[in-house]
């Protein structure tokens, strides 16, 4: 039979795997034929895996065995995802897209790769490009060539993340895994149409990413709709003895030491299901620099809340303006903090020198693309005595009075909203020149990092430019720990299709 | 300003090894998210207090988990160079 790719959800798929529709393996025969006619052009994937179609038949297997048992079967099995390029599976090539671990083979696998592959029966098609180490906001800084927007081929697909975007955007993918340090999720999500989430920080497992700035890194899911984002988000969560920063009451349910829960969150009801929860939009931050389709987008999914019966209300955020400037000052020390670790000794690339000291400088050299070493002395130079003070003190005292201002703000609102990107995905090439209008695309992002907040981004419509439709998405953010009240939000909000 | 002199002296710190043309081009980057950055020394800090968050730190049994020889192997194997069970490097001394 032909499986129409595009109106596939995760619970659709479930459906028809457990009512014999298709198997599995047709699910993934379906996606390898799509790969085989597009990914050519779109380069989402840097590598399809060789045994796809062995864990298709595994987890068809799996299905048939349980069902004869009379056992449910977990909704992600035989599900078909793609994995981002800095999220360990054991045994395959993983990259980070850079030149540094072109030929690394992993050693063990990721917690997320455990709770997906393992434990839910999840099939993984590839590993998906991005900007090397994840360092960048359109997935052009790849060591091996752009990914293209499936919308719109003269576009990026956003980053870090794209490959994993492009790949569920262009149905070479039903979900998808991706980082998010400063938006690397949500910015794509949002020029792709799809759904992406960045979780509370410490909620899912980084066991296994690559690690880039490590208070601000998060592994999350892409899906088509906000509901296949919380299905994959629901597999991957939890506590795991393997990474010291994830929470131990990391449920929804549970108030988090950091978190201002209503009374009712405090006994352990989830408020959101009482009424609906109250939205907050900080105009005083969105006056400027939108794109008149995005504002435009806005104002309707403003409209759209109150049909709902959602109560909006204009927040202030003081201190969200400093944001950015905070963001390129934290994330490029922990940068080359975390950067250090590639010495051309223990894995990974080796250039030869003269001495062992020359070792270094060659193999990094040789390894790292330009945006990488950039990030680094950066980094390097806001740490290096003289400077500290001036730099990552401060930025990290600003961080702390930014997450107050969310605080404050979540005492009389349950979500805040704003656009996830200030324009539709612009083109190839139209910003690589100039760092700090590439780092401009973080603005909405990031602040979701610095406070350790979940935030989702929600394909909410389209702006028609030079005859393609363009995705825009709306990013809702939410109190630590609740990202029911932004799942239930999007569900409202979002707007499917192509 | 940050001067080229700068960049090679960051690049020698972080162990990079840079082109002439290159350094040029970092110092004019490097100004101007500096330049960008700067905007946060305008920010009312007051007298701030480093403070632990939600996250803590977590302690386990120090126990000796012998590791298989294939995995040991696997993980030497990811090593440019190898000597038998050994990573090999330069002499240092």
């Amino acid at each position: 039979m032909k499986i129409n790719l595009q109106s596939l959800t995760i619970i659709k798929a479930h459906k028809s795997l457990i009512e014999g529709d298709f198997t599995a393996v047709e699910l993934v025969q379906s996606y390898l034929d799509e790969i085989k006619k597009k990914n050519g052009e779109i380069h989402a994937y840097l590598e399809v895996y060789e045994d796809v179609l062995d864990q298709a038949k595994s987890a068809d297997k799996a299905i048939a065995d349980l069902k004869k048992e009379n056992k449910e079967v977990p909704m992600l099995m035989g599900i078909p995802l793609a994995i981002k390029d800095n999220i360990l599976v054991k045994g395959k090539t993983v990259s980070a897209a850079s030149k540094i671990l072109e030929n690394y083979k992993a050693t063990y696998d990721a917690t997320v790769i455990k709770r997906l592959q393992q434990e839910n029966g999840a099939i993984l098609i590839g590993r998906t490009n991005m900007d090397e180490f994840a360092m960048g906001g359109s997935t052009e800084k790849s060591a091996y060539g752009v990914t293209k927007n499936p919308h719109d081929m003269r576009r990026v697909p956003g980053g870090s993340s794209g490959g994993s975007a492009a790949a569920v955007a262009g149905d070479l993918a039903l979900a998808a895994l991706g980082s998010d340090t400063g938006g690397s999720i949500r910015q794509p999500a949002s020029f792709c149409g799809l759904a992406g989430l960045k979780p509370t920080y410490g909620v899912v497992s980084r066991y296994g990413l690559m690690a880039m700035g490590s208070s601000l890194d998060q592994i999350g899911p892409f899906g088509k709709t906000v509901g296949d984002a919380e299905i994959i988000f629901n597999a991957i969560r939890g506590r795991d003895p393997m990474d010291s920063t994830t929470l131990e009451k990391p449920k929804a349910e549970n108030t988090l030491p950091i978190s201002k829960h209503g009374e009712s969150k405090v006994k352990g009801k989830k408020a959101t299901n009482l009424k609906k929860s109250v939205i907050g939009v900080p105009w005083h931050f969105l006056d400027k620099g939108l794109d008149p389709a995005v504002k435009k987008n806005l104002d309707d999914t403003i409209s759209k809340l109150k049909g709902h019966g959602y109560e909006i209300k204009e927040i202030t955020l003081p201190n969200i303006a400093y944001s950015l400037p905070v963001y390129y000052v934290i994330m490029p020390a922990e940068v080359s903090s975390n950067m250090a670790r590639f010495d051309g000794v223990k894995y990974g690339l080796h250039a030869d020198g003269k001495n062992s000291i020359e070792d270094y400088f060659e193999s990094r050299a040789a390894g790292f693309g330009p945006e990488v070493r950039r990030r680094i002395l950066l980094g390097t130079y806001v740490l290096s005595s003289g400077y500290y003070d001036a730099y990552y003190y401060r930025a990290n005292a600003v961080r702390r009075l930014i997450t107050e201002d969310f605080n404050k703000a979540f005492e009389s609102v349950d979500i805040i909203l704003t656009p996830t990107a200030p324009s539709p995905a612009f083109k190839i090439g139209e910003k690589t020149a100039d760092p700090v209008a590439m780092y401009l695309e973080d603005i909405f992002t990031v602040t979701a990092n610095l406070t350790g907040l979940p935030a989702l981004s929600v394909p909410t419509g389209f702006s028609e430019i030079e005859g393609k439709k363009l995705p825009i998405g709306m990013q809702l953010t939410s109190r630590h720990g609740d990202e029911s009240a932004l799942f239930q939000a999007g569900k409202d909000i979002e707007v499917e299709g192509k | 300003m940050i001067s080229k002199k700068d960049i090679e002296n960051l690049a020698n710190l972080a162990r990079i090894r840079l082109s002439e043309e290159e350094k040029e081009g970092l110092a004019k980057d490097v100004d101007s998210i500096l330049a960008y950055v700067d905007q946060i020394k305008a920010a009312p800090i007051g007298d701030f207090k480093q403070q632990p968050g939600a996250v803590k730190n977590v302690m386990r049994e120090d126990v000796i988990v012998m590791t298989s020889d294939k995995d040991r192997g696997r993980l030497i194997d990811e090593a440019p160079k190898r000597e038998g069970d050994f990573v090999a490097v330069k002499k240092i001394l």
